[in-house]
């Protein structure tokens, strides 16, 4: 663990941007710089995050940055890293470069997933970040294989027949620790101290390594901006969101919930689950809680916990 | 004294691409590409280049991966084909857009559905806008020598763009020729390592590929229009650098008999050989009859075209691609436009579409549009504007 006190001044993420007030995924770039320890390249996919923060000609980048497309961050950080190994080799570049691949949900769980599989397959030496707000909300709030059961996008609407997406969310960590790599973990911005560190201990291991961070959004989750810190951290407390890691295929969980929060707590805070507190819907609470449950106990059982 | 060996186009390829000193090689197999493949990553596994090879998932990553390796200053390669290349498209215009000076090997085949895996020219026609020079080899010899000459060309400072070499899929890929090879020092003398202007060096930082509004977008693209224009004189140079290397003499484009021709066949890739050859023939029997070879698709080399034509009265342009709905084919499409451009509308034109699917021309077939064509400029009359020739209608 970091201490505050430790974290270097300088801002490498600048402010200037684009993104929206209360964005957790601003907060998430400035506190993912901060944990760099040297010459780094960051690769953005499309998203939020990319034409937020880039409109030319400026930029809030200080560390060298390079967007590609949307659905290949992993294999251009796969072809960078390639390129520093082979031009060290022949003599024509003499420092390490940590190569950080940043995209959202939709960049990840769906488009993305087949890249990032690859890059993972193949063992390239970098960190993968999924920023997750949970939908597509770059291109205005629509589903993605992130989105919690229930919750109202605009490809899955809170309908009078389906109310909100009848499927559930994906299993990032355990697709990702499939491939063997050395180390995968998830996050929350809230706990800045344990983000901070998984962002350095991934950087740190030789060889693929992915965080997935719960991103609040305001705009597409629908709350106060005020309220973005409170939403990440009761997605914790409600054992919505479990932050664990997995080393060397050995899980950890980071933060205990010995006394979870009632998850009505995290949906009533977003207006993606209003329409789940109209009595007809109240089974679709009840089986995203029992959803939250059974992943909950999954995970503990992985990190050898009596949940 | 130059070394001789037997070659297949994809051999050749990948010989030329051993010699070039590449830092990066990101491919994934295709029919019929995939011995330039299997070919590079031995060399690669058994130590004769010092490159990373990255034996990606898909089309689609090699690209995305050339396109990192390639901001970060290293000399890429990559090869595809048909469906592979199709996959790519979307990357194809980022390579050009962020300027990275990749080259890339093309074994032409048709493209689905029906799935097909011989040659036509279906692929890279469908990506002839997307900001690559292209060119085109007749035979194995050619497709070495041009990998060679196309580092040199794509990453010139006043082009910064990437480039296509295709060869005919199974035809030029699959058939071994006799290939005069350079030694390895003289590969090295013509080509030097890559000096990349901009890199995304971590000391000095940049922001490659930032969202551009309509307030900047238009004139990136401007400035690529810019570079392809400015490529016609740096292929030329580095044609003219290569000859005094090898002795082969290249060009944005090839003649053969255009001095005198009444009527000629344009045709790209290994067609021309065929129509070289069957107007020989004709020649021998006194009619006058040429070929015009572009070596080089993109950037159109209308000028030279224009030139080559002279007095021809009609020209037949063989397209191996279908521009479905479109007035004629792609090529024939870029000849009229040329034409049209230079005041020799006069000229007379017909698409002949052939071979779709790896269908085989014969000389049969060249000495009948032959024919045709000098019948069309003896009458004055063009009977067919667009045919497609051994076709069951």
């Amino acid at each position: 663990m970091v201490r505050l006190n430790e974290l270097p001044v300088e801002e490498l993420f600048t402010s200037g941007h684009r993104l929206c007030a209360g964005c957790g995924a601003g907060t998430i770039m400035r506190m993912t710089l901060k944990a760099t320890r040297g010459p780094t390249v960051v690769v953005n996919a499309t998203g939020c995050v990319e034409v937020a923060s880039t409109i030319y000609p400026y930029t809030s980048w200080k560390v060298s940055w390079v967007h590609v497309a949307f659905e290949n961050a992993a294999a251009v950080a796969s072809g960078i890293e390639s390129a520093y190994k082979a031009l060290r080799r022949k003599g024509l570049w003499d420092k390490h470069v940590d190569v950080i691949a940043i995209a959202g949900d939709g960049g990840t769980f769906d488009i993305g997933i087949q890249a990032l599989s690859g890059a993972l397959e193949r063992g390239h030496d970098f960190l993968y970040i999924c920023y997750d707000n949970e939908a597509y909300m770059n291109t205005g709030i629509q589903r993605s294989g992130a989105t919690p059961h229930g919750a109202a996008t605009t490809t899955s609407p809170a309908g009078r027949k389906v109310p909100g997406k009848p499927e559930f969310k994906k299993d990032l960590i355990g697709i990702c620790a499939a491939h063997g790599i050395e180390y995968a973990a998830t996050a929350s911005p809230a706990y800045w101290n344990d983000y901070i560190t998984k962002v350095r201990k991934g950087l740190e291991v030789e060889g693929p390594a992915v965080i997935h961070v719960f991103s609040p959004c305001p705009l597409g989750m629908r709350f106060d901006s005020s309220k973005s810190m409170e939403v990440a951290r009761l997605a914790v407390q409600t054992r919505y969101w479990p932050v664990y890691e997995v080393e060397k295929g050995k899980y950890k969980l980071n933060i205990k919930v010995p006394q979870p929060k009632p998850l009505i707590d995290f949906l009533k805070m977003q207006g993606r689950f209003s329409h789940l507190f109209q009595p007809e819907f109240q089974h679709e609470i009840e089986a995203l809680q029992r959803w939250v449950d059974e992943n909950w106990s999954r995970i503990a059982s992985l990190c050898g916990e009596t949940a | 004294m130059a070394k001789v060996i037997g070659l297949t186009g994809n051999e050749a390829i990948a010989y030329a691409v051993k010699q070039c000193d590449v830092d990066v090689i990101a491919a994934y197999p295709i029919t019929p590409q995939t011995i330039m493949v299997e070919l590079l990553s031995e060399y690669v596994y058994n130590g004769e280049i010092n490159a990373e090879f990255i034996c990606v998932e898909s089309e689609h990553s090699a690209m995305s991966a050339c396109v990192g390796a390639s901001l970060t200053g290293a000399r890429v390669f990559t090869a595809t084909a048909s469906q592979g290349l199709a996959l790519m498209h979307e990357m194809l215009y980022i390579a050009s857009g962020l300027r990275c000076p990749i080259v890339m090997g093309v074994a032409n085949r048709a493209l689905s559905a029906p799935l097909n895996i011989h040659g036509d020219h279906s692929d890279m026609m469908g990506s002839r806008d997307c900001g690559w020079m292209q060119v085109y080899a007749e035979n194995a010899q050619e497709a070495y020598d041009w990998i060679i000459q196309s580092f040199k060309i794509a990453e010139d400072l006043r082009v910064l763009l990437p480039i296509s070499v295709n060869i005919d899929g199974f035809i030029l890929s699959h058939s071994m020729e006799r290939v005069e090879v350079l030694e390895d020092e003289d590969v090295s003398r013509f080509l030097p390592p890559r000096k990349p202007v901009i890199t995304i060096d971590p000391a000095k930082p940049i922001t490659v590929g930032a969202l551009c509004l309509p307030d900047y977008y238009f004139e990136m693209k401007r400035q690529q229009v810019h570079a392809l224009n400015e490529s016609y004189n740096v292929i030329r140079e580095v044609n003219k650098d290569f000859e005094s290397f090898t002795g082969r003499r290249y060009d944005l484009l090839e003649t053969y008999g255009m001095s005198d021709a009444e009527a000629a066949i344009i045709s790209l890739g290994s067609t021309a050989g065929t129509a070289k050859a069957v107007a020989r023939d004709l020649r021998s029997e006194g009619k006058k009859v040429g070929v015009i070879k572009p070596w080089v698709y993109r950037p159109f080399p209308e000028e030279d075209l224009i030139k080559a034509v002279g007095d021809a009265e009609t020209l037949a342009v063989l397209d191996r691609a279908c521009s479905f709905g479109a007035p004629f084919n792609a090529l024939c499409s870029d000849v009229v436009a040329a034409l049209y451009r230079y005041g020799k509308s006069s000229v007379k034109v017909f698409n002949c579409v052939y071979g779709l699917g790896g269908r085989d021309i014969t000389p049969t077939d060249i000495r009948a549009i032959f024919n045709e064509a000098l019948e069309a400029a003896k009458t004055g009359i063009v009977k067919e504007q667009l045919k497609f020739i051994g076709v069951r209608e």
